[in-house]
């Protein structure tokens, strides 16, 4: 561990002040236009997503905050996306920034050949192309040793699904297995999601509000991305990073729902008193405060590891991850508590983040898997 | 972001380092400590010599102004002071209750003379002060104290009894919250003094805790008689005077020291067999293990964020108001399962690993939950000062202390 972390350094451990004026701008953005009725919109409509707040955070640059400037982007450090992920948590908003912002581009950065980075990183950073990542096939965690999707000969073949994203992405990165043995068995794929190939189907899933969808690819162009059997080493590790971004996302969705079930537990009267004065209510939202904090600087320590490429990064993703899923699952389902029958209404807004975090305490693995690699990390760190 | 000294606080951390190096004993390993018995004469004595040795140097008291012995420097210096002693085997605790909550309760309402005459020993560990505040039927609700001061000419006259006094055993001085006026409502009748633990009629008594030992005491005040030039405040203020003294507590910001966490739990769940094999390939115990290293990584990384505040000269957010809720549970709940990991032989106090440590910490947590602020009241803190929801209903507000629990 860094010597500052064993007591004798004294540091800065926080955000700059261009940082939080970014935050600030995109906080403003979003209050602005994407408030809880556009969540609605999507949730209940058949859109892919908020087209038109997708397209004002592509106005304000953020696809490409972190994409070089050599591709298009600003070149930010892994702060700035840090504090724009939880922004867009914040608002749950319905764009696709987990998926194109986050593991999309980080795969790119991550994996792709001057070639690929020059073509897709380009056209995500202008906001011309949306990317997602297809892992999953059905109900199994994924494994190398359970991807039934195939890929050889410049051919895709197989089923990917759930795909968050999947209507509205213009390319994707899917996992497939590529014939070696062991972890070996996988690669990742690129492939453009622009060609008869490939066919798009809706799946119905907890949260509506962002559109999930089945790809089935038949003999698809495709093309690997990074080298082959080398799929399941840069998945883990570029969910590393997206761990990282993800507990922002998930701190800002948890702090929301904390305020928003403390708004309502002083509004509402029960027995001739607001409900928040009851100890039952207070000490709950307590633990909620309790949990973000905790969350707040796991994740922290995160985004530094990141920026800094730190040895610790595998620790503190997972840590981060786990924290943040914590946080987010426990203030989003006692906000429905709080509000009693009325949160458990379509018309009250505390389902939007009931079922955003649950979608992201999963999509990228779920606390016991997390748990698992922690503990792993921590016996090879004590063991370095 | 970086864990960086500025130039200035590197500086102080050279300063600070050297001068450790040449007046004490670095430890050989993080864990080292000096028993935390504080009921030990000899450990006493190391502790006066070392607070006079600091106070001499100047680092008894960082923050404090130079008039009265410290450096009038920010915090953050005081931070450092505290992480480079952490690494030296020196005897502390002591002196945290005098100089942090009963000096600067002083210094706000002391007259000059007396300050001239306190402070300086209390600094350089000649005194030690106590602090007088909790009654066995005002804990939590600590305005609710029953001990009267009376009133007789130029003199009070104190009768009562306080209790869960840290080391009131070997203390020299206290401030004492007492009440003054019970016809008036709880807060509105208080008054504090600060007297002489040798002043006739006061009795210490240790009290044994169930785990074993006896850091604090009851103490007895029978027709205990103080001057009235010992008020600390105007007769019937001693609740303002009270929170002067509680929001000086010790700044929370050094780093929790010398509890088994961790390395230790994985060590035992590396040599612990269970039916699958090692402890630490089962999954609920890498699940526990995860869950623990989550919450000590965080209770770490929120005290740096304090830090940065201070570092920047900022007034820290509230996030330290968590640190006690989480570590409390922790310590009673990770020792309850290192116990388990141990099996039938979990229950016993010797020949287990790390001296018996995790019964020790299951034992002491119990207590951790509730000293200095419980769970229940913690979590009253930050919903009401982070959240803003509403105060407790009190239905005594209003209603004179002796009319209190009475049939109206």
């Amino acid at each position: 561990m860094r010597a500052g972390l064993l007591g004798s350094g004294i540091m800065n451990f926080d955000f700059s002040d261009d940082q939080k004026l970014l935050k600030e701008q995109v906080r403003k953005f979003l209050a602005d236009k994407c408030p809880t009725k556009v969540v609605r919109r999507v949730l209940d409509g058949n859109e892919t997503h908020a087209d038109e707040v997708w397209k004002g955070l592509v106005d304000l640059g953020v696809p490409g905050i972190g994409i070089p400037e050599e591709y298009g982007g600003s070149g930010l450090s892994p702060l700035e996306v840090c504090v724009v992920a939880e922004e867009i948590g914040r608002a749950a908003a319905p764009v696709p920034f987990d998926t194109s912002v986050v593991l999309a581009t980080e795969a790119l950065k991550l994996a792709g050949s001057e070639a690929q980075k020059k073509k897709w990183l380009t056209d995500l950073a202008s906001g011309k192309a949306i990317g997602t990542l297809a892992i999953a096939e059905g109900p199994q965690p994924p494994k190398p040793r359970n991807i039934r999707t195939t890929f050889g000969g410049g051919r895709l073949n197989g089923k990917k699904v759930p795909v968050t994203d999947g209507e509205a992405a213009t390319f994707a990165i899917a996992l497939a297995n590529t014939g070696g043995a062991g972890d070996r068995a996988v690669s990742l794929v690129l492939v453009d999601l622009k060609q008869a190939a490939v066919t798009k189907k809706r799946v119905e899933t907890i949260d509506p509000a962002r559109k999930h969808a089945e790809l089935t690819f038949k003999d698809a162009s495709a093309e690997l991305l990074g080298g082959e059997g080398e799929g399941w080493r840069l998945l883990e590790r570029l969910y590393d990073a997206a761990a990282v971004y993800f507990a922002f996302a998930q701190v800002g969705g948890a702090e929301a729902a904390m305020w928003m079930a403390r708004d309502y537990a002083l509004q509402r009267q029960a027995f001739g008193r607001a409900i928040g004065s009851y100890q039952a209510i207070k000490h709950k939202l307590a633990d909620c405060y309790v949990k973000l904090e905790l969350a707040r600087s796991n994740a922290y320590y995160g985004a530094m590891m990141l920026t800094e490429g730190g040895a610790d990064l595998a620790l503190a993703a997972a840590a981060a991850r786990i924290a943040a899923t914590e946080a987010y699952d426990f203030a989003a389902k006692e906000n429905i508590q709080t509000h009693g029958g009325i949160g458990f209404t379509w018309e009250a807004d505390t389902q939007f983040h009931y079922r955003r975090s649950r979608l992201m305490a999963l999509s990228i693995g779920g606390p016991m898997a997390w748990k698992d690699k922690l503990v792993t990390r921590l016996e090879q760190k004590n063991a370095a | 972001m970086d864990f960086n000294d500025t130039p200035e606080e590197a500086a102080f951390r050279k300063e600070v380092r050297t001068w450790l190096e040449a007046n004490a004993t670095r430890k050989s390993d993080d864990k080292q400590s000096f028993r935390a018995r504080n009921d030990d004469p000899e450990l006493l004595k190391k502790a006066k010599e070392w607070q006079d040795k600091k106070a001499r140097a100047g680092y008894a008291r960082i923050t404090w102004p130079k008039e009265f012995g410290g450096r009038g420097a920010s915090p953050i210096l005081q931070v450092i002071y505290q992480q480079e002693e952490a690494n030296f085997l020196v005897p502390l605790g002591f002196f945290d209750i005098g100089l942090g909550m009963c000096i600067p309760t002083m210094m706000a309402y002391a007259k000059p003379e007396q300050l001239q005459r306190y402070v300086k020993p209390a600094l350089h560990g000649q005194e030690v002060w106590c602090q007088l505040f909790s009654e066995p039927a005002a804990g939590s609700d600590v305005a609710g104290i029953r001990t009267r001061a009376e009133r007789d000419g130029d003199d009070w006259v104190i009768n009562g009894q306080k209790v869960w006094t840290s080391g009131a055993h070997y203390c020299d001085y206290g401030i004492v919250i007492t009440r003054t006026d019970p016809n008036v409502p709880k807060h509105a009748g208080l008054t504090m003094f600060f007297l002489d633990m040798k002043t006739p009629g006061v009795e210490v008594r240790p009290i044994k805790q169930i785990s074993g030992g006896a850091n604090f005491n009851e103490v007895f005040f029978t027709d205990v008689r103080i001057p009235d030039s010992q008020r600390l405040g105007k007769v019937g203020e001693g609740w303002k005077a009270a929170l002067t003294t509680l929001m000086n507590e010790r700044l929370a910001v050094g780093l929790p020291s010398g509890g088994l966490d961790i390395d230790e739990l994985m060590e035992l769940a590396r040599d612990t067999d269970l039916e699958d094999g090692p402890a630490i390939r089962n999954q609920q115990v890498r699940g526990k293990i995860a869950e623990w290293y989550v919450q000590q990584q965080g209770l770490k990384l929120t005290r740096y964020r304090t830090l940065t505040a201070l570092s920047k000269g900022q007034t820290p957010g509230p996030e330290s108001s968590i640190i006690k809720i989480v570590a409390a549970p922790k310590m009673q709940d990770m020792g309850a399962f290192a116990m388990e990991l141990m099996g039938h032989a979990g229950i016993m106090k010797e020949d287990v690993p790390h001296a018996a440590g995790f019964q020790a910490q299951w034992i002491g947590g119990a207590g951790f939950r509730i000293a200095g602020g419980t769970d229940e009241i913690l979590r009253n803190i930050v919903a009401e000062r982070v959240l803003g929801l509403p105060a407790d209903i009190r239905v005594d507000k209003d209603i004179p202390f002796n009319q209190l629990g009475k049939k109206g």
